[in-house]
């Protein structure tokens, strides 16, 4: 009786519920699991740590000189969702990513939204997000996001809400995928007789997506990177392993006559589609950031002119400024009208009077975030911060508001997790995938990522968070 | 191919068979240590001086004992050469085109990495019989270099790597000849002695050419060993035998296999350099003198590098400076 310690507090916990009766899709994962003794569930945790160390899946944090190289800690106690939850999570996506892909095509263009007051007009012009040289652009097939990844979370009652809507390449399915192949071999038996959702087919999808941005029949694609020193290159690096096509740095392109070539033992050879991994403004020095040496010179020029497709298309950081989250819900009603099936997490937006008046009175209680930054950094959490912290945060909103939003500290829900002293319960999140080329499919599984240490909050993995494989079951 | 990844390619074989030689002299060195005759003090100045880094050594120790000298070839970070460092860099240029690698190669070069940071954090070089180290450096090496072998399709990359670790081993060979040159016997009447054929038999068995050695010629005699590791066609670690299948690789690179001649620069410097050595007599090595021959021979290879950058690897540079930018 593995369990019988387990206690889950007063957090929803996705195993057991208030009376510490297990939910019925994880019932036989629990049966399976009572057979575990305390120590071989220790020892599969640690085989699987060395696993990943052989692998080398391993990721580069910024601000630590010390190892430059980390592996995610991989929790071998998987996350399980239900079909039906799976459905919920899935038409949400759906939607809110065919409402922002409006949005991106909106506000580039004819600036309905804007015109019609429903998204305030400075919030978008003022955000450095906002792109002026993709003005009176519309990308291939008209799509801008591609590749997404939202962040799920869910309150006390065990309801959804989008915690962030991540638009701009984001990581993380490198390990969605390693960790279902490490999961898998760690409890065979179970994986086969549960019937859970294979997430294997995501590197074929992505591809035909690709693919499908360019009118030739064999394009040529290629994944940009910044490089290997970028934190999240071993990611770069699998996604074209298992694609089968390049990985590129800037400097192994160059653009000739508006079109983009890599630089080949053989010569060139033009590239039709770039999957790429670096921020907008580093992406052309001509057009952007005239310092980045990251980037290709030429190649938005390239791009406008319809010879080179780009995904995730230049300019959709607008959407997922976190300002620009608090509208979603409205975003949602004004191009599709529908209600939003997951709703958002309650924002106050420091642009806003009201709002900023609450935020600077209630910052002890609240989740201040910067509304272009990610990975957990340019954050303050209110309640386990300082008082220089708390002083700190007032004055940068109310010098900066537009930067800064506040969200009330969400109870995050919990999921038995190896601790030293057994199984315990930790808090998580979620991210799936979402691919928007001839349609828009979400991989039925997603990246549950989970703060090990007791009682956290945060899940980022440059800020101590680990990850779990997470099982979307049949039915 | 891209011509980075071509070029990490080259430099992963390179760098994967600079660590497997400097394996296979530091433990021949230290075996021979263990045969010399009591009050024989083991020279471990002739290995620094072969392997070029002589100075670099120098500024950093005062003597030539036997644990500076394994931890300088083996441990020390701030010698670009030691096998850390090789094996460092083998892994960072395998990082860089782990798409292009089987999933196999790079756990094994990978693991490798991870055994050597252990072994230098235990402070290996401190240790009586460090033996155990150095080979499962080379096993591993060659279980790398078989797995390569066996998993990778014989395209262009394949035939970069087999470049990089054949132009390697052509210079590392003539290196380990080269030792011979700067071993001091204690004096002019030991040449032929029972302490020299103790010497010529170490430097074949770095190479492990010494059973296959004694099935050609049998005894030991110094310019049999010489013909046999620089001018033998069969042994697979011989100047010639290298330096030719280095050729070969070129000539799958350019798409001119099976035809004569050359069809680029390097295919002329690299042919010429194989012809001179394919004609060349023993007596000729010996006369112009063992180490300059090494010399030379080392500079050639140099400059067959500086000729390959130039074809496959140099990218025209794509970034434009700030001020015409603007």
């Amino acid at each position: 009786m593995i369990f019988q310690d387990y206690e889950n507090e007063e957090h929803f916990d996705e195993m057991f519920d208030d009376e510490g009766v297990c939910r019925e899709h994880y019932q036989q994962f629990k049966s399976a699991l009572d057979q575990f003794s305390k120590k071989k569930l220790q020892q599969l945790q640690e085989t699987t740590d060395k696993a990943q160390i052989a692998m080398g899946m391993t990721f580069n944090v910024y601000h630590d000189n010390k190892g430059v190289e980390k592996i995610l800690p991989l929790d071998i106690l998987p996350r399980i969702i239900s079909k039906s939850d799976w459905v919920t999570i899935e038409n949400g996506l759906q939607q809110r990513i065919e409402a922002l892909n409006l949005f991106l095509q909106d506000i580039y263009n004819d600036q309905k939204i804007l015109k019609d007051k429903v998204v305030p007009k400075d919030l978008i012009l003022s955000s450095k997000d906002y792109l002026e040289p993709c003005i009176g652009l519309t990308p291939p097939k008209g799509i801008w996001c591609h590749i997404s990844g939202s962040d799920i979370v869910r309150d006390k009652e065990g309801t959804f809400m989008v915690l962030e809507d991540n638009l701009r390449c984001p990581s993380g399915v490198s390990y969605l995928l390693e960790n279902r192949e490490i999961i898998k071999r760690a409890f065979p038996r179970l994986f086969e007789s549960i019937g859970v959702q294979p997430v294997s087919d995501y590197a074929g999808s992505l591809l035909r997506m690709l693919r499908y941005l360019s009118d030739k029949d064999q394009p040529t694609v290629a994944v940009l990177t910044p490089g290997m020193y970028n934190s999240a290159y071993f990611e770069h690096s699998y996604l074209a392993q298992q694609m089968g096509v390049q990985l590129v740095s800037g400097m192994d392109l160059i653009v000739e006559n508006n079109k983009v070539y890599m630089q080949t033992t053989k010569g060139l050879q033009q590239v039709d589609v770039l999957y790429r991994r670096i921020d907008d403004t580093f992406m052309d020095p001509l057009t952007f950031n005239p310092k980045s040496m990251l980037g290709v010179p030429g190649i938005f020029e390239a791009y406008k002119a319809g010879n080179v497709a780009i995904a995730n298309a230049p300019g959709t950081g607008i959407a997922d400024d976190k300002a620009v989250y608090a509208y979603v819900p409205r975003i949602i009603k004004y191009y599709l009208d529908q209600d939003p099936i997951i709703s958002n997490v309650p924002t106050y937006l420091c642009s806003e009077e009201k709002d900023r008046k609450y935020v600077l009175d209630n910052i002890e209680e609240l989740v201040v975030k910067e509304t272009n930054a990610a990975g957990g950094y340019g954050m303050l959490i209110g309640p386990k911060a300082t008082k220089e912290e708390h002083a700190k945060f007032r004055k940068l909103v109310s010098d900066n508001p537009r930067n800064y939003i506040a969200q009330p500290t969400l109870s995050l829900s919990t999921v038995p997790t190896i601790s030293k002293s057994g199984i315990s319960p930790r808090h998580v999140d979620l991210r799936p995938y979402i691919l928007y080329g001839n349609d828009i499919k979400v991989i039925p599984g997603a990246l549950t990522r989970v703060a090990l240490k007791k009682g956290s909050l945060v899940v980022n993995s440059s800020q101590g968070g680990g990850s779990k494989d997470t099982w979307v079951l049949y039915d | 191919m891209l011509s980075r990844v071509a070029e990490s390619l080259f430099w992963l074989g390179r760098y994967t068979e600079r660590a497997d030689n400097y394996a296979r002299f530091t433990d021949v060195n230290f075996n021979l240590s263990l045969d010399l005759p009591p009050g024989m003090k083991e020279q471990w100045e002739p290995l620094i001086a072969a392997t070029g880094d002589w100075d670099d050594f120098t500024k950093r120790h005062k003597d030539f004992t036997r644990e500076s000298a394994i931890n300088f070839l083996a441990f020390d970070t701030e010698n670009p050469n030691s096998i850390i460092n090789s094996i460092k860099q083998a892994r960072e240029n395998a990082r860089v085109v782990r798409e292009n690698l089987s999933k196999e190669m790079w756990e094994v070069l990978n693991d490798l990495y991870h055994y050597i940071n252990t072994a230098a954090k235990k402070k290996i070089w401190r240790k009586e019989d460090p033996s155990d180290f150095f080979r499962h450096v080379k096993e591993s090496i060659q279980l790398l270099n078989g797995l390569t072998y066996d998993t990778a399709p014989r395209t262009e990359g394949y035939y970069f790597t087999r470049l990089g670790q054949f132009l390697e081993r052509a210079d590392k060979t003539s290196r380990i000849l080269d030792v011979k040159y700067h071993v001091l016997l204690p004096s002019v009447e030991d040449v032929g002695s029972p302490l020299d054929f103790l010497h010529w038999t170490a430097l074949l068995k770095s190479v492990s050419a010494f059973n296959a050695y004694r099935r050609n010629y049998g005894t030991i005699m110094p310019s049999n060993v010489v013909e046999y590791l620089v001018l033998d066609s069969k042994f697979p670690r011989s100047i010639l035998f290298s330096l030719s299948n280095a050729e070969e690789c070129l000539h799958e690179i350019s798409d001119s296999r099976g035809r004569s001649g050359f069809s680029n620069r390097i295919e002329k410097l690299i042919g010429n350099l194989r012809s001179d050595l394919e004609f060349a007599e023993v007596s000729d090595v010996i006369n112009f003198g063992l180490h300059e021959y090494m010399d030379n021979l080392q500079q050639k290879i140099n400059t067959l590098s500086e000729a390959i950058f130039e074809q496959y690897f140099k990218v025209k540079p794509n970034y434009v400076l700030e001020e015409q930018s603007q």
